[in-house]
C-alpha cells in the first residue's frame, strides 16, 4: 500500500467526519467536485450534509465557521488556496483567534491552507502564510512535512479547542507518499529530530525539510554530519527541541520559504540569539525565500525558493565559519 | 363586523403589550446611557462610550419579539436598548464599562464588547459586518444538528456597515443557504461624520435587498408602533422559512458617534427634521394617547428605570478591576497548549 500527503489529509477528514458529527468541512468546490486538490473526493458522496460548497467569500466562511464553533461544532474549512485565506484574514485574526480570550468560548476551527509555491503557480497560487497567522495571538500554527504528520496532525488539529491554521503544502500533495497511515503520533507541539548529525543544525518546516534533508545526504559524502530539526507546529515552537540541538553541534540554518521579512526564520534566529548565545560557536544564519513576489517561470521559481544547492551553500560556509 | 371588531381589539392587546414591553427597555437604556455618558465626562470612564439615543425604538422592536432562550441577537455599539430586550443583565452593561473584573469579558474588553453567546447573544468585535457571518454560521449549525426549528437569528448594523465586503459575503451566503436571518440596518444617516451620500449610491438602502434575492422593508424609526409591526412582519416570514429579511429604519442619531464627538456635522435642519424626532418622547406620547399607560403609570416605568440603574452602577463602582499580577494571560483554550 502506498498513501500520499494528500490522501492522508483526505483520510484524516473522512476519520473525523466518521467519529464525530460535530465535524463538517465547508469550502468552495470541495462537495460533490471533491475539491480543487481531491482533498475531499468522495467526503460528500459518504456525509452529504456535511460536506457543504461554500459561495467565494472567504470572510464569510470563517465567520460562519466561528458562529457554527459557538454553537459546539467543529468545523474545518477548506480555502482554495492559501493566498486567498487574506480576504478571510480579519474574521481569522480578529474574530476566530480572539474569541476564547474575550469571552471564554472555545473556538475549535481548523483552516486548511494549501500553501507554497508549485512549478507555474505564480504570485497568487503559490504562497506561504503561517507567518501572519503566527503572529496573532491565539492561533495555533501547524505546518507538516511528512505524510504521517499530514494525517495525525490534522486529526489533532480537528480535536483541539483552538483555532488552528493547517499549512498543507501543495507540492508534497502528490510527490510524497509512504507505505501507511502512522499508529504512533507525536504531539504536534514537539519538533522531531529528522536526522542526527554533529556539524550544524538545520531548523525548518514543512516542504523545506524535504530540501534540507537532501542537501544533508549531499554533504555527507565530505563527511559532514548535518543535524535536521523538523518544527512541525511553527506556533507555538518547541525551542527546548532546537535549542537541545544547538548544544550538540553549536551552529544554525534555518530555512523557511516564506519570504524573508520577518518570520519563522527570525522568529527563530531571535530566539535562540537570547535563549542560547552560549550555545553557539558561530553566527545563526537564516534562509528564505527573495523578497519579490512569487514569479511564475519555473526556472524564476526555483531560483525564487530555497533548494537543497542553496542550503547545502549555506551550510558549507555556516560550518566553514 | 363584530367579528372584525373582535379582531382588531385582540390586535390592538397585542400591540399594547408589546409597545409597553419595548418602551420600558427603552426608558432603561436611555437612563443608563445617560448616567454612563455622566460618568464618562466626569473622566470616571477609560476608553470611548458609544450611545444610541434616537435609535431605542428601533433596536428594542426587534429584540423585544425575539424568543429568549432560543433565537440569536447580535446587537452593535447603539443596541444598548436592544440588549436589555433580549435579556442582558443591566449589572454586565455597567461592569463592562466601569471595567470590574466581574463583568463578563473580566476588564479584556471594555463597552459594548459584551454578549452571552450561550443565551444567544455573541460577543461584537470593531469590525464592522464581521457578526453577519457568525449569526449564519449559529443557524447553520443548529440546520446541521436539527435543531433549527422556528429559530431565527438578528444582526444589528448601520449604514455604514453596509459598505463593506464582510457585509456583502455574509448577506449573499445567508441568501445562498437560505438563512433565518435578519439584517436590522439603523440607517442613522451618518457613519461616524460620513454622510450616506458618500456611503451608498442606491435610492434607499433597502433597495439592495432585490439584488440579494431576499426580502426588505423600509421603515420608520423614530416611530415605536411601526418598528414594532415591521420586526414581527419580518419576524414571521423568516420563522416560516422565507429566508433572510432585511429591515432598514430610518432616523437620526441624537448624539456623536460617542461621547467624545459633538457631532458638528449634522446640519440644524437634519436635527429639526422628522428624522431628527427623538422616538422616546414619540413612544410615550402615543402610549399615553392610545391610553396603553398612563402618564402616572410611565413617570413609574421612568422611576423603576432610573432604581435598578444607580443600584448596577452603585455595584459595579464598588467593584475591583482585573489584577494583571494574578490575571490568566493564556490566549488558548486547550489545556496542552496553554502555559
Amino acid at each position: 500500500m502506498s498513501i500520499s500527503y494528500l490522501e492522508a489529509i483526505r483520510e484524516a477528514q473522512s476519520l473525523a467526519l466518521e467519529n464525530d458529527e460535530n465535524v463538517f468541512i465547508y469550502g468552495q468546490d470541495v462537495g460533490a467536485f471533491g475539491g480543487a486538490f481531491k482533498a475531499t473526493k468522495n467526503l460528500f458522496q459518504k456525509y452529504p450534509d456535511r460536506v457543504i460548497d461554500s459561495p467565494i467569500s472567504e470572510d464569510a466562511m470563517v465567520g460562519l465557521a466561528v458562529g457554527a464553533a459557538i454553537e459546539g461544532m467543529r468545523p474545518i474549512i477548506e480555502m482554495q488556496f492559501a493566498d486567498f485565506s487574506s480576504v478571510g484574514f480579519n474574521q481569522i485574526v480578529n474574530q476566530a483567534a480572539t474569541l476564547f480570550w474575550r469571552t471564554a468560548v472555545p473556538c475549535p476551527i481548523t483552516i486548511r491552507l494549501p500553501s507554497g509555491g508549485t512549478p507555474g503557480s505564480g504570485p497568487f497560487h503559490s504562497q506561504c502564510m503561517e507567518t501572519i497567522y503566527a503572529h496573532y495571538p491565539g492561533t495555533i500554527v501547524m505546518t507538516p512535512a511528512t505524510v504521517e504528520d499530514a494525517y495525525s496532525m490534522l486529526l489533532e488539529a480537528i480535536a483541539i479547542d483552538d483555532p488552528v491554521i493547517f499549512c498543507e503544502h501543495k507540492y508534497l500533495y502528490y510527490h510524497l507518499k509512504s507505505d501507511s497511515l502512522p499508529k504512533q503520533t507525536l504531539p504536534a507541539k514537539s519538533a522531531r529530530i529528522v536526522r542526527s548529525g554533529r556539524h550544524a543544525t538545520v531548523v525548518t518546516y514543512s516542504a523545506m525539510l524535504h530540501e534540507a534533508l537532501r542537501a544533508a545526504d549531499n554533504m555527507k559524502n565530505d563527511g559532514y554530519e548535518i543535524e535536521v530539526v523538523d518544527l512541525r507546529c511553527i506556533k507555538p515552537i518547541d525551542m527546548s527541541t532546537v535549542l537541545g540541538s544547538i548544544a550538540r553541534t553549536g551552529r544554525v540554518l534555518a530555512i523557511g520559504e516564506a519570504f524573508p521579512w520577518g518570520g519563522v526564520t527570525s522568529e527563530i534566529i531571535s530566539r535562540i540569539s537570547s535563549e542560547g548565545f552560549n550555545l553557539l560557536d558561530a553566527p545563526p544564519v537564516r534562509l528564505n525565500s527573495i523578497d519579490t513576489p512569487i514569479p511564475y517561470h519555473p526556472d524564476l521559481w526555483r531560483y525564487h525558493r530555497p533548494t537543497a544547492s542553496s542550503v547545502e551553500e549555506e551550510l558549507r560556509k555556516l560550518i566553514r565559519e | 363586523m363584530a367579528n372584525s371588531a373582535n379582531q382588531n381589539q385582540k390586535l390592538n392587546g397585542k400591540l399594547s403589550t408589546i409597545a409597553v414591553d419595548t418602551y420600558r427597555w427603552m426608558v432603561l437604556a436611555r437612563t443608563f446611557e445617560d448616567r454612563i455618558s455622566n460618568i464618562y465626562r466626569a473622566g470616571k470612564i477609560v476608553g470611548g462610550v458609544y450611545v444610541g439615543k434616537g435609535q431605542e425604538a428601533f433596536s428594542a422592536s426587534l429584540a423585544s419579539q425575539l424568543m429568549k432562550g432560543q433565537d440569536i441577537y447580535s446587537p452593535l455599539i447603539r443596541d444598548m436598548a436592544g440588549r436589555a430586550a433580549f435579556g442582558e443583565p443591566l449589572i454586565d452593561a455597567a461592569r463592562t464599562y466601569l471595567g470590574s473584573a466581574q463583568g463578563p469579558s473580566v476588564g479584556r474588553d471594555g463597552n459594548v464588547h459584551r454578549g452571552n453567546s450561550q443565551e444567544g447573544m455573541p460577543t461584537m468585535i470593531s469590525h464592522l459586518g464581521a457578526m453577519i457571518s457568525v449569526v449564519c454560521g449559529m443557524l447553520f449549525a443548529r440546520r446541521l444538528r436539527k435543531k433549527l426549528n422556528t429559530v431565527v437569528g438578528a444582526a444589528c448594523i448601520g449604514d455604514g456597515a453596509t459598505s463593506t465586503g464582510a457585509f456583502h459575503e455574509a448577506l449573499n451566503m445567508a441568501a445562498v443557504e437560505k438563512l433565518p436571518l435578519i439584517i436590522s440596518i439603523a440607517n442613522n444617516q451618518f457613519a461616524y461624520s460620513t454622510p450616506t451620500d458618500r456611503q451608498f449610491a442606491c435610492n434607499e438602502l433597502v433597495d439592495r435587498a432585490a439584488g440579494y434575492g431576499v426580502n426588505g422593508i423600509n421603515i420608520n424609526g423614530t416611530d415605536l408602533v411601526e418598528c414594532i409591526e415591521g420586526f414581527e412582519k419580518v419576524i414571521s416570514l423568516a420563522r416560516a422559512g422565507d429566508g433572510p429579511q432585511i429591515v432598514v429604519g430610518n432616523l437620526l442619531r441624537l448624539s456623536g458617534h460617542g461621547e467624545h464627538d459633538d457631532a458638528p456635522y449634522v446640519s440644524n435642519e437634519m436635527r429639526s427634521s422628522d428624522l431628527g424626532q427623538d422616538c422616546l418622547l414619540k413612544a410615550k406620547n402615543k402610549i399615553i394617547e392610545e391610553s396603553w399607560c398612563t402618564e402616572n403609570e410611565c413617570n413609574e416605568i421612568q422611576e423603576q428605570a432610573t432604581v435598578e440603574v444607580n443600584a448596577a452602577i452603585a455595584q459595579a463602582e464598588s467593584e475591583k478591576g482585573p489584577n494583571p499580577y494574578s490575571h490568566d494571560w493564556n490566549a488558548y483554550s486547550s489545556p496542552s497548549f496553554r502555559k
